[in-house]
């Protein structure tokens, strides 16, 4: 049968399986590949088509687990249920969902761009609220599911250098708290996690460069949050001290801080 | 793309034995407009559609996953009923319950029943049910007189054996994947006495048997074994035997009583104090390889010292064996239950019994309930039934060995075939296609294909058992140069044409 055969169930094999919005590069692609590695069947959407193609044929390549892709912008909201819905009749079931898609500028306090700002907000969070709400109730009438969004330490503090991505991202933690208290009466867990910087094209927009991490070690980190079914997860860890302190800074001084 | 189906329609929907469950669309019509409405609603989404009854298939037969779920349940009027001739006409959500429960009074049982009273007709007639005087009575189908279904077509058909005879012998049996009944008309069975006279002996391994069991099937209407699943060496497949007959006209000096229904009904207590409801609690902690050979034994043993002896049982706790416990499918939660059943030749049942017992008590998962019955061939297309015996064989599932029953499993598959065995679908959890094509034979799989290029051109009736056992027949897993991913496509035929 070829790749784009829906998986075929049998009750003494089960499977598991996995959606990630925003899988062509990056974490998203790592994530791909770690959970391909522990099992998963796997449906990624991303705009870049062909680079999506040519990570599927790698993961097929190497076991038996489906793979499928889809071309998708996170700007076309409406037709989130509609490719929902059919990444679901490939995969037969779903376990697991990933939003992974995210963009940041050019870090810089002196550019007041209000498109790159409504961009940044429309990707990582509308797209996030877009595709969660309907796996939210999925996950709810079928009783189970895993839902996981990517944040970042940036959306702890509003920085100065990105408000529109700080702000997307403080606004995706809050809309996954607010799921998490909704959803975990109805046994659906819901992750945060929360990455410091890790070596993807992201990373050189940044101002400045703290001890980035590489994807692959992000992955693992994420998945091994994921199978513990952390609530919320800093990747890695010590990020969690260093948002601690930060969260605490005073105003009168963190608006005086190069951070 | 096509519009999503409606959210508020997910629903998850488990198996019967529970060890595997689906989520979909479910959509529950009350008559016939709301069946072609579903057709139509399915069509206009571009997903295809599993006709679901009760869902008491044990494995994957009831459910569609992520894709639409017609749930027949609603659709329960008894359409006509004549009591001097014993012909019932059902329409497909009527219970086995429902229908004895409406016969019974004016002197009928249905002669054919499952072990269990709450499935459907529909679902009965689409697997082609037997109960345990299968060598006898033959199967549901054998007692159906005709029925009407509406195909994915829209045409309204009407089959019996005379009338559309091939499409009868196939969607009777024919896992709901040519159309859905609308309406079925059987043949009921006459009764002199609302109890049976049931005779209970034991035999020490499983040739015994198997032997007395062959001896017994000419002198009785019901005949069905219960073998001992753990017992090992000399006892191997020790077991007993219940045998039923129907009591002549005079021998009940109480018919008008034993002939009512609050006479069937079950008690809903043991000893008149504990609640059946809670006694799968207590079976639960039995259920490993340690308790259930201590329960078999004492089974075994205390009908072996009551001997061979006759007593009267109604015919509602004999023929419904599985419902005495409530729920006692919970026992094997969390992961469930899955069941092996194989049919074999009667010349090779004993050997064949004995080597799958051993099988399994060899992978370490014997089998922790076991039931023997015989049966006859039939004319049915995708028939499970030949001239020998059926072996069922219970299986609880934990986490982690599922891969190990599958293995066992395949096994078994193999042995069975070896010896010309059979495989009934609506127990079945784990069947191969290669074993499918190779028990069913690739002219009854041309022949049956034929009907469904015939019945449903577009492949709209599907269902994870058929995705699983004959891909070949689903659009949206048939490899071909035609066949595209995902949605069905859409004709532009007018929905209801044909129909009447």
């Amino acid at each position: 049968m070829d790749a784009s055969t829906p998986v075929i169930e049998r009750p003494l094999e089960p499977r598991r399986a996995a959606i990630i919005v925003g899988a062509s590069t990056g974490l998203g692609a790592a994530l791909a590949r770690k959970l391909s590695s522990v099992g998963y069947d796997l449906a990624l959407f991303s705009r870049d088509l062909p680079r999506l193609e040519q990570l599927a044929a790698e993961l097929r390549a190497g076991s038996d687990r489906k793979v499928f892709v889809h071309a998708h912008d996170v700007h076309d909201v409406e037709t989130v249920p509609g490719l929902l819905q059919e990444a679901l009749r490939q995969l037969g079931r779903l376990d697991l969902f990933i939003y992974n898609a995210g963009i940041m500028y050019q870090q810089d306090a002196d550019r007041f761009q209000a498109e790159e700002e409504l961009e940044t907000l429309q990707v990582n969070l509308l797209g996030a609220v877009a595709w969660t709400t309907p796996v939210a109730e999925r996950f709810v009438r079928a009783g189970q599911g895993h839902l996981v969004g990517i944040g970042s330490i940036s959306g702890e503090r509003g920085r100065r250098a990105v408000p529109g991505y700080s702000a997307s991202k403080a606004g995706l933690h809050t809309y996954l708290e607010a799921m998490r208290n909704r959803l975990s009466r109805h046994g659906v867990t819901v992750t945060t996690l929360k990455p410091g910087q890790i070596q993807t094209a992201m990373l050189e927009k940044a101002e400045a460069i703290r001890g980035p991490i590489s994807t692959e070690r992000a992955a693992h980190l994420a998945w091994e949050a994921i199978r513990r079914k952390r609530q919320v997860a800093f990747i890695p860890a010590r990020w969690g001290l260093v948002s601690f302190v930060i969260r605490h800074i005073p105003s009168f001084l963190f608006r005086r801080l190069n951070l | 793309m096509t519009a999503p189906l409606p959210a508020s329609r997910l629903e998850r929907l488990e198996s019967w034995g529970g060890a595997s469950s689906a989520v979909g669309y479910v959509y529950r019509p009350s008559n016939l407009d709301g069946l072609r409405g579903a057709m139509a609603a399915a069509r206009q989404h571009g997903v295809s559609l599993g006709l679901r009854g009760a869902g008491y298939s044990y494995g994957d037969a009831p459910l569609n996953a992520e894709r639409m779920l017609l749930d027949l349940s609603r659709m329960t009027r008894v359409l006509a009923w004549n009591p001097t001739e014993g012909v019932i006409t059902v329409e497909p959500g009527v219970t086995i319950e429902q229908m004895w429960r409406y016969v019974l009074g004016d002197g009928w049982w249905p002669p054919v029943v499952p072990g269990t009273m709450f499935p459907t007709i529909g679902g009965c007639l689409g697997m082609n049910v037997h109960g345990k005087n299968n060598w006898s009575q033959g199967t549901l189908g054998d007692n159906t007189v005709e029925f009407e279904a509406l195909l994915p077509t829209g045409e309204l058909i009407s089959c019996s054996p005379s009338h559309n005879s091939e499409l009868f012998h196939a969607m009777i049996g024919g896992l709901g994947l040519l159309g859905c009944f609308t309406r079925i008309t059987l043949r009921m069975q006459p009764l002199h006495s609302g109890d049976l006279s049931v005779r209970s002996l034991t035999e020490p391994n499983i040739h015994a048997l198997v032997d007395r069991m062959e001896a017994l099937k000419d002198e009785s209407e019901y005949l069905v074994g219960w073998v001992d699943g753990t017992a090992r060496g000399s006892n191997l497949g020790r077991g007993q035997i219940h045998t039923a007959d129907y009591l002549e006209p005079g021998a009940d000096p109480v018919p008008n009583r034993t002939l009512h229904w609050t006479h069937q009904d079950l008690p809903d207590t043991f000893f008149g104090v504990v609640p059946k409801s809670v006694l799968w609690r207590f079976m639960r902690p039995f259920m490993n390889n340690l308790g259930v050979p201590f329960v078999n034994r004492g089974r075994y043993w205390s009908a072996r010292l009551q001997g061979d002896h006759t007593f009267r049982q109604s015919l509602a706790a004999f023929n419904f064996l599985l419902d005495y416990v409530p729920n006692w499918k919970r026992a094997y939660r969390p992961e469930g239950l899955v069941q092996f059943q194989c049919l074999l030749p009667a010349a090779e049942s004993a050997d064949g019994i004995r080597d799958l017992l051993v099988m399994s008590q060899q992978a370490g998962l014997p089998t922790y309930l076991a039931v023997l019955k015989r049966h006859r061939p039939d004319r049915f297309l995708l028939s499970h039934s030949l001239d020998g015996y059926s072996m069922a064989m219970d299986y609880r599932v934990r986490p982690g060995s599922r891969s190990r029953l599958a293995a066992l499993f395949e096994e078994m598959e193999d042995l069975v075939l070896a010896r010309s065995g059979r495989f009934y679908f609506a127990k079945d959890s784990a069947l191969r296609t290669s074993t499918a094509r190779a028990f069913l034979g690739e002219q009854a799989l041309a022949s049956f294909r034929q009907l469904k290029q015939r019945c449903d051109p577009d492949g709209l009736l599907e269902t994870n058992l058929a995705r699983r056992v004959f891909p070949e027949w689903c659009a949206s897993v048939a490899p071909g140069p035609d066949s595209q991913l995902g949605p069905l496509v859409v004709p532009s035929r007018v929905e209801g044409a044909g129909g009447g």
